[in-house]
């Protein structure tokens, strides 16, 4: 039995997430089909056919589907779900919208923020933010899955070479119309596909001071995070937030500035292979989690990490 | 215009969960139990849009066993009209529980159904689309802003990378996120009132739906702990060991 993808794009690029999904897929088994809905998507067919390990890539090219809609592209997904026990999504907002229309409809379970695979029929998920974790096995005949991208590896972007299947399903949502978009300009990267992530917190006292941060993040590539306390403190926007109501990330290094460590900030980044933290209060919980703790003002420290990087 | 709201109770925000040492379960005993905060958001923004004479009732359902009509009755405090139990065991599925939802929300003829993107004891973020897919409605999660305007909502929703708006026709599903709006507190004479204002008992039966799932629970086990580090003294030092001991700065 093949096992279906449904590839996280913006009609113009794949998404890193749709590669971690792919590792979250192989580890299931069996052959690995992928969906692109979209609209003058024809790039992202490229990238797609491209991955390795993908054999087929299922493209749905139609206005229709250019913003993605919940209502129709989850009945596209149960129109072509026949052959497949899997359907795996990035867990993105993207994934999260469509994901559990595609389960009620084909009356099935849907498994949320798989971090890992123990098996095609059980899977590991965290539960309560993160404070515990959860195993579980589902004999549904049709095993939807939204995949966590930072329990994966990402597959490698080239090497496939899949052979392609025109969809001619046309399904609009007459209901459901977008009416526009406001992504975040940067040229970061995504936090949550940055491998070096700097993050302020309410020490950073106010918005102005971020741009302490912009420093060292320019020197090391890495994207600008935040706390939930620095977010509700209007600092910084919303998209910036990690954290169990924010964002999940797990980079190669993460350095919290100013940040206490509240749990509810420790659920979305503790997963990162080495945490810094720089803090003048030698009590904070963050330290408990840091792998190096720098107890200091962060108005001084931050510039002097920055000069000598 | 009717919404329906759904609540459900939880471990309240605060509480440090505990997982029981046969590891089967989260230990909810002598916990602290309350609304799941993103269903206090979906019960805030009902009452606002009554407030404004956009919505003429607020009728708040919850999925559980008894101890769960004081959620209901909180919602009441807070404003909703009458309440809706649907008696059933805790922990029911998302879609058992969406099922359920979805047969109140056309008994009631609802035109919008307010719920929570997530509950924060399964993080599942799934039950207010699977209402959404069962009754064919359109759906906008993640809400930051509604605005009900000509048999339509326009809901900006909180998405990775910044912000979408959407516009539904009605009768459809919002799921709130975290910056919505902030919610009220009940006041004492609300309270009160509260208990006075109708709260109804339906049985799963009466629905007409069959709950159950076929996910098992294998096992629920403390996440790992990360083993705390060591203090650096300097910037010169924490530069050092990131280069030379943990190599992830060139």
């Amino acid at each position: 039995m093949s096992i279906l993808i449904i590839a996280e794009h913006d009609n113009k690029s794949l998404k890193p997430a749709t590669l971690n999904t792919v590792t979250a897929a192989s580890e299931i088994g069996a052959d690995i089909h992928m969906l692109v809905a979209g609209f003058e998507c024809q790039t992202v067919v490229e990238q797609a056919s491209q991955v390795a390990g993908v054999t087929k890539v299922l493209v749905a090219d139609n206005e229709v589907y250019e913003h993605q809609l919940a209502e129709n592209v989850s009945k596209l997904i149960v129109e072509v779900a026949g052959g497949y026990e899997h359907i795996l999504a990035p867990a993105t907002t993207t994934g999260k919208n469509t994901m559990p229309r595609v389960a009620a409809l084909l009356n099935v379970a849907q498994l949320s923020d798989v971090i890992k695979v123990e098996s095609a029929d059980t899977f590991v998920r965290p539960i309560y933010a993160g404070n515990a974790i959860a195993t579980v096995k589902t004999t549904d005949a049709v095993k939807v899955l939204t995949v966590r991208a930072t329990g994966f590896d990402a597959a490698a972007s080239s090497g496939g070479n899949a052979e392609r299947e025109v969809l001619s399903q046309v399904i609009s949502s007459d209901r459901s119309r977008f009416v526009k978009e406001q992504l975040a300009e940067s040229d970061r990267p995504e936090l949550t596909a940055a491998s070096v992530i700097i993050s302020g917190g309410r020490g950073m006292g106010n918005g102005d001071n971020f741009a302490l941060l912009e420093g060292v993040a320019d020197k090391l590539g890495a994207a600008i995070g935040a706390s939930r306390a620095a977010v509700d403190a209007g600092f910084v926007p919303n998209d910036l937030q990690v954290g169990q109501t924010g964002k999940t990330v797990a980079p190669d290094l993460y350095i919290a500035v100013g940040i206490s460590g509240a749990i509810q900030h420790l659920a979305g980044m503790k997963d990162s292979k080495v945490i810094v933290a720089i803090n003048k209060d030698e009590e904070a919980p963050i330290f408990q989690v840091a792998d190096y703790g720098l107890v200091a003002d962060l108005f001084d420290a931050v510039p002097e990490l920055e000069k000598s990087l | 215009m009717k919404i329906l709201v759904s609540v459900k109770r939880v471990i309240d925000y605060n509480v440090k969960v505990r997982v029981k040492s046969d590891h089967t379960a989260v230990d909810l005993t002598n916990v602290k139990m309350s609304m799941n905060p993103f269903c206090e958001i979906a019960v805030e923004e009902a009452i606002r849009l009554k407030e404004k004479g956009v919505a003429d009732e607020v009728v708040v359902v919850s999925v559980g066993s008894k101890a769960c009509q004081e959620t209901l009755r909180t919602a009441m405090a807070l404003g909703a009209d009458r309440a809706i139990q649907v008696e059933a065991e805790d922990g029911l599925d998302s879609l058992s529980v969406a099922k359920l939802l979805s047969k109140v929300a056309q008994e009631e003829s609802a035109d919008l159904i307010i719920m929570g993107k997530q509950a924060i004891d399964s993080d599942n973020n799934q039950t207010g689309q699977m209402v959404a897919a069962l009754l064919d409605y359109p759906q906008a999660t993640f809400a930051s802003e509604v605005v009900i305007e000509n048999g339509e909502a326009q809901v900006t929703r909180e998405i990775d990378g910044g912000l979408q708006t959407l516009a539904i026709t009605l009768p459809a599903v919002v799921t709130t996120d975290l910056r919505l709006n902030e919610p009220r507190f009940a006041s004492l004479p609300n309270i009160m009132k509260a208990k006075k204002k109708p709260l109804d008992v339906k049985m799963p039966a009466d629905l007409g739906v069959e709950v159950g799932s076929n996910v098992s629970i294998v096992s629920v086990t403390p996440p790992p702990q990360r083993a705390g580090g060591i203090k650096v003294g300097s910037v010169a030092e924490l530069v050092d060991k990131l280069k030379n001991e943990a190599k992830v700065v060139s």
